[in-house]
């Protein structure tokens, strides 16, 4: 007995306390690699003949959401002759995304690289396109610059704030309150770009409207996001949006609230059959298939047959609306339809003067307009005038 | 309404709501820690739990029904949570084994198991639990929505004086805390510390799979993957806070509910700086309650005297 003495409690206490932080730390990080490459070990070496292309998805595949729209895209690219995808999901934004590009270039003998997460770019990404001159890296979203990043690597993203402006259209038409909200995962330009659109198109059809937008902090927090949502619904608000990687959370509480439902990423209408109303959705298969297609004709990034930058909205076919839901009125649908043609077309400019910020700060004076395709758009960080929150953590 | 009587209410929705996860992992731990072992690995039962019982759920919905079948999720979750608890109970008992390594092996076996059994039910929706309109009352949605209570809420919160009671005045619990405090003290009484253990750990195991029904089947009522956030292991630091007192277990759990709701209710109204601090709280009071509990002069008060000790042969 007196020789098992000495394990004291604090000890145990302090051991606790390490295996805690230790368990969080990679716990929360989510890390359970699950490549499905069908048959990595057939063409490692000899595989010259077809283009092998690998994608990286922060969360699960089918998720109802960011990576599952991603995933449909790639199996999209998969289905153009001469390409072959592997896959790795559940890939944290941390140094491991650097193994997983490694093993994909190294032992599948993988030669374009798409990892799709916002926080892979730098400075995982970067290392890797660095050490691989040789492998095209596609990076979905705005952080790539013209002549500090490497010749390798590319960007693409869409202009998927016009689908949310459109959204924005019809919930300040179905709104009763006027006061929307808007359910974010952190404040990164993409995500306030969204929130701005949606909030512009909104106030387009009721000036007085507002957005009230939570941070939760994270990606995939879906704790928060079901709090965020129910203290949204507890203030009167009642059309909810998000941009999180998973939307079933927020669709799913907001509907059992009785709230109005925009979605994201993808279709959500079969999680709130009564509030949806339309939904913001990537359409990557189109660009992934014309990507697919160029590599197969040995195009690449380094010889400039690649744009580095890719960019569209709706009317290039990088991103979709929601069919609308049952709840949309007749004159709402219209109105959405209506700016939707605009948006197509080229006449409607959803940023333009005169525009301030909620804290006061001018963005643009009346005879200013920032086209989509400016640079200025994708440093976006402020909140326009009628959202009610702030980019400052 | 006024935004700080929102706010107040929007926390204590948020407790009722996010703390019957806690409870029962910190309650399962209790009997497991009363017995003299820790089990680390309730974080890997919790996301087996949920997996479990969101499965189950939506996998008997067309046979026995929208109102059995989470039920049915509810009894699956204990199981496999038992299931887990049987491993950890037969390996942390072996010879010159520590049982906060096995507990972390058993961290990483659950969340595996439970990532790779559950893909296929991340998309499909299960059918969810049944919960109780008290709020019928009021007309404001908000009162409303804060007093739709879970039952397995009400069991937990059952739960925690029923253990106290069990510990303090019941043969079993002598038992158990016979053997937690001194083994060969149960074996001169001719109790099987082996046994006694391995009944406990499982009956932890088994109500911390219930947790994770909680968080799958009730709120947020989803599977992912990344459903526990880490509740499991907080709530393991949770039982030392609550010295090992099943009643203040209850306490502890109601509070570490409470924080989880409180940054996105601060942002809901206008105080939208510093929520990545409020997002924090509850890693900060786990922090907290180690440091102030853990003195260097004295053990804990209410410490199973076995906690942490080696395996007698």
């Amino acid at each position: 007995m007196s020789r098992s003495i000495r394990f004291s409690r604090r000890q145990v206490v302090r051991g606790l306390l390490a295996t805690t932080a230790f368990g969080a730390a990679t716990k929360l990080s989510g890390c359970s690699p699950s490549s499905e490459a069908g048959d990595d070990t057939s063409s490692a070496a000899g595989g010259s003949e077809e283009v092998i292309v690998g994608f990286i998805y922060v969360g699960p595949k089918d998720d109802f959401g960011y990576n599952q729209a991603h995933a449909e895209g790639a199996q999209a690219m998969a289905a153009v002759p001469g390409i072959r995808i592997i896959e790795e999901e559940n890939v944290p934004e941390t140094s491991a995304v650097l193994e997983t590009m490694r093993s994909m270039i190294e032992i599948d003998g993988a030669t374009v690289i798409f990892p799709t997460s916002f926080g892979y770019f730098d400075p995982y990404m970067l290392e890797m396109a660095a050490e691989f001159p040789e492998v095209q890296f596609f990076h979905a979203g705005g952080l790539y610059q013209e002549d500090i990043h490497p010749n390798n690597v590319g960007s693409y993203f869409g202009y998927i704030d016009e689908a949310q402006y459109v959204s924005g259209v019809v919930a300040g038409h179905m709104s009763e309150t006027g006061q929307l909200g808007f359910v974010a995962a952190i404040p990164i330009p993409q995500v306030l770009r969204n929130i701005n659109s949606f909030t512009l198109g909104a106030r387009s059809i009721n000036p007085a409207a507002t957005t009230q937008v939570i941070f939760t902090g994270g990606w995939a927090e879906p704790i928060k996001e079901a709090e965020a949502t129910n203290s949204m619904a507890d203030q009167g608000i009642d059309v909810i949006n998000c941009h999180v990687d998973s939307p079933k959370v927020v669709m799913e509480t907001a509907e059992e609230r009785g709230l109005y439902t925009v979605g994201y990423h993808a279709n959500q209408a079969p999680l709130a059959p009564t509030g949806y109303l339309t939904g913001a959705e990537w359409d990557w298969e189109s660009i992934y298939t014309a990507l697919g297609q160029q590599f197969v004709e040995g195009k690449t990034l380094m010889a400039g047959d690649i744009d580095h930058v890719l960019r569209g909205g709706l009317a290039e076919n990088f991103c979709k609306l929601s069919p609308y839901g049952p709840a949309v009125t007749a004159e709402a649908q219209a109105d959405g339809e209506a700016a939707k043609e605009a948006l197509v077309n080229g006449d409607l400019v959803i940023y333009k003067g005169e525009l301030d910020s909620n804290d006061g700060e001018a963005i643009l004076a009346a005879d200013e307009e920032y086209e989509q395709q400016n640079i200025e758009l994708e440093k976006m960080d402020w909140l326009i005038e009628g959202v009610k929150g702030s980019v400052g953590s | 309404m006024s935004p700080f009587l929102t706010l107040l209410i929007g926390i204590l929705a948020g407790t009722l709501r996010g703390s019957a996860p806690f409870l029962f992992v910190s309650l399962g731990e209790c009997i497991t820690e009363k017995s003299g072992k820790i089990n680390l690995g309730l974080e890997g039962t919790l996301l087996m739990g949920a997996m479990s019982a969101y499965g189950v759920s939506y996998l008997s919905a067309p046979t026995v029904g929208e109102f059995w079948a989470p039920w049915l999720g509810v009894a699956a979750a204990g199981i496999s949570g038992m299931l887990l608890g049987v491993i950890h109970g037969w390996l942390s008992q072996q010879r010159r084994v520590n049982d906060v390594a096995t507990g972390i092996a058993m961290i990483i076996l659950g969340s595996g198991l439970a990532f790779f059994l559950g893909k296929p039910f991340i998309q499909p929706q299960a059918p969810q639990l049944l919960t109780f309109d008290l709020g019928g009352w009021s007309d404001s949605s908000q009162v409303q929505s804060t007093l739709r209570i879970s039952p397995l809420f009400l069991i937990g919160v059952a739960i925690a004086p029923f253990l106290h009671w069990l510990f303090r005045s019941t043969r079993w619990g002598l038992y158990i805390r016979a053997v937690g405090d001194s083994p060969q003290a149960a074996l001169a009484m001719g109790i099987s510390p082996f046994k006694v253990r391995m009944l406990s750990i499982m009956a932890g195991s088994f109500l911390a799979g219930i947790g994770g029904a909680c968080l799958s089947l009730y709120y947020p009522g989803v599977w992912t993957e990344r459903i526990s956030s880490g509740q499991g292991l907080m709530a393991v630091a949770l039982v030392i806070f609550a010295r090992w007192n099943p009643i203040q277990c209850l306490w502890a759990s109601l509070l570490f509910g409470g924080t989880q709701a409180i940054g996105p209710a601060f942002q809901s109204i206008g105080i939208d700086s510093y929520y990545y601090l409020f997002n924090v709280a509850p890693y900060v009071l786990t922090l907290l309650i180690m440091i102030i509990t853990c003195s260097p002069k004295k053990t804990l008060a209410g410490s199973p005297g076995a906690l942490g000790m080696e395996n007698e042969d």
